[in-house]
């Protein structure tokens, strides 16, 4: 079988089992949509800003893929590594780069469900805007720049039990969220603070997306900040998966 | 050692190919040590039977050949190859534990989940039939009585075809039914080709499927041997009674160790309980409150690891 049809394989029986819980995402897809009602829309002046009303949007839709990767992955690999079922799937002949990959497009699926009402959202109740195409551009933009997460999160499952992940998964959440101007735009934010926020991946996805959906310059550090969280997260997450053995008790 | 799996006749009866093998294999957790120095091949057309108590080792040996552990020292291989080589594995039948089970995933689905990993999976509804779950398949697994996803577990091992399957207590905690339909089916699977290992702390489930016993304990291979061997060395009998000589008794033939009890009665374990009492009625040596019944696994180790430190 070729690792792309056990990726898909993978990424379907993950989905199917979530889908029959649906409670269990109900929770990362409404979070960032009532931010947006509760945060942005009263704000008068940002929701009738054309260009701060979209850059929210697009900052609240890197926090719904920020928080779904990070969740979806930390706490759901962390967990199942509890359970018997996935050393038993690590039994079977997939490649571990199938397995990560299926995880990858099934919880990244779920990521962009949640983008979705924010969206939808932020077009009906501020003066977000952007073309159709910018849009597009817009989603495809966040899937890639969301890379870096997924990976972290990846890392976090595997490298503690589950109790210790949920901290951890939360610490990083809104660590990387405040940092990376996702709640607060990063103009207003002082010089020291943004010039640490560059070097977060947070950061890094907010200008890429920012920069699909309005155009104008993206600033070198923004790629190449991504490219390189997402190799070095990429490098970690495989170790650690090929380095696992189920949960450790000493 | 290298051997290519390809080469294994269509029966997989006839040629003694190794299929996995473990040589000087030591497995540490932390200060315990679960293996030590084990070497032991697994050849094609058996069904060995991995016997012993609980934490005896079993368990560990089984998951060092699935590729989930390395070994502290040593080697394993599958297939002539790494089993932490995904490629090596598509040969490979194993179950999850009944209890593992996904919840929310019908029978159907879990079946089709596994058959995806392998070239030639048997199609869903003939494995069903097969472990006597065609009536099941849209039926959620978090829905199954105990005997029903134990046959799912062990019907997943079977799904890909395998040449080698890798059984971990099958049938702990069914019922006497359940237990020999699922024997019938795993008899059936060896018939058709599937070399087998089983693990198990049940010596009738073991004399049930196994042509060789493999008795482990205390992470040491004990006895690996062909079952009829094993079985005279293991099927113990306990004969308890009272008797002011009991030192004459002792020295009859066949006794392989005795213990006291708190009652003042002696329990001695014995191969051949009616050739042991014949000579003690012969003996004239006066006894009391006889009784026999058979040993159980883990007093028949015991007489065996004793043997081994003597």
């Amino acid at each position: 079988m070729s690792t792309a049809s056990l990726t898909f394989a993978h990424a379907k029986y993950s989905l199917l089992e979530t889908a029959r819980v649906p409670i269990a995402v109900i929770g990362s897809l409404v979070f960032p949509a009532l931010s947006l009602l509760f945060f942005v829309v009263p704000q008068r002046a940002v929701a009738e800003n054309p260009e701060w009303a979209t850059q929210a949007v697009i900052s609240l839709s890197v926090f719904a893929v920020l928080a779904n990767a990070l969740f979806g992955f930390g706490l759901n690999i962390a967990q199942s590594r509890e359970q018997p079922w996935d050393p038993y799937l690590r039994t079977l002949p997939a490649p571990g780069i199938a397995r990560v990959l299926g995880h990858v497009f099934s919880t990244g699926l779920i990521g962009i469900a949640a983008i979705v009402p924010v969206v939808v959202l932020g077009a009906l109740l501020t003066s977000a805007e952007a073309s159709w195409w910018r849009l597009i551009l817009g989603f495809v933009a966040i899937a890639a720049s969301a890379l870096p997460f997924v990976f972290i999160g990846i890392s976090v499952g595997y490298s503690m039990p589950a109790k210790a992940a949920i901290a951890v998964v939360q610490v990083l959440m809104f660590g990387l969220a405040f940092g990376g101007g996702l709640f607060l735009p990063p103009a207003i934010f002082p010089d020291w603070l943004d010039a640490i926020s560059r070097f977060l991946p947070s950061r890094d996805a907010r200008e890429i997306v920012v920069w699909a959906v309005q155009g104008g310059d993206l600033a070198p550090w923004a790629w190449i900040g991504w490219f390189a969280w997402t190799v070095v997260t990429l490098a970690l997450a495989l170790l650690l998966f090929r380095r696992d053995e189920g949960r450790r008790f000493r | 050692m290298s051997i290519d799996g390809t080469a294994v006749s269509i029966d997989g009866t006839a040629v003694n190919t190794v299929l996995a093998s473990l040589s000087h294999v030591t497995r540490r957790f932390g200060e315990v040590t679960a293996l030590d120095d084990v070497s032991l091949d697994i050849r094609s057309g058996q069904i060995v039977g991995l016997l012993g108590p609980n934490g005896a080792g079993k368990s560990t040996l089984l998951s060092l050949v699935q590729g989930l552990r390395r070994p502290t020292s040593g080697t394993v291989e599958l297939f002539g190859g790494s089993p932490q080589t995904a490629a090596n594995r598509r040969l490979l039948g194993c179950t999850p534990q009944a209890t593992a089970l996904p919840e929310t995933l019908r029978v159907g689905e879990v079946i089709d989940f596994v058959g995806v990993h392998f070239a030639n999976a048997v199609p869903t509804p003939e494995i069903a039939d097969e472990f006597g779950l065609g009536d099941l398949l849209r039926r959620q697994t978090g829905s199954l009585s105990g005997g029903q996803k134990r046959r799912l577990s062990v019907a997943l091992a079977f799904v890909g075809r395998p040449q080698l399957v890798l059984l971990d207590e099958p049938t702990t905690g069914l019922d006497v039914d359940a237990r020999r339909t699922l024997w019938d089916a795993i008899r059936r699977q060896h018939d058709a080709g599937a070399t087998v290992v089983i693990t198990s702390h049940y010596l009738e489930e073991i004399e049930a499927l196994a042509e060789r016993v493999v008795v482990i304990d205390g992470g040491r291979v004990l006895e690996d041997d062909s079952l009829g061997t094993v079985l005279s060395r293991v099927s113990l009998r306990q004969v308890t009674l009272r008797s002011p000589e009991i030192e004459k008794i002792v020295n009859l033939p066949g006794i392989a160790r005795q213990r006291p009890d708190a009652t003042g009665a002696t329990t001695f374990y014995v191969q051949d309980s009616d050739a042991m009492i014949t000579a003690l009625v012969r003996s004239g040596i006066p006894f009391s409150d006889l009784s026999v019944r058979g040993a159980t696994l883990e007093e028949a180790f015991l007489t065996l690891t004793e043997k081994e430190s003597v």
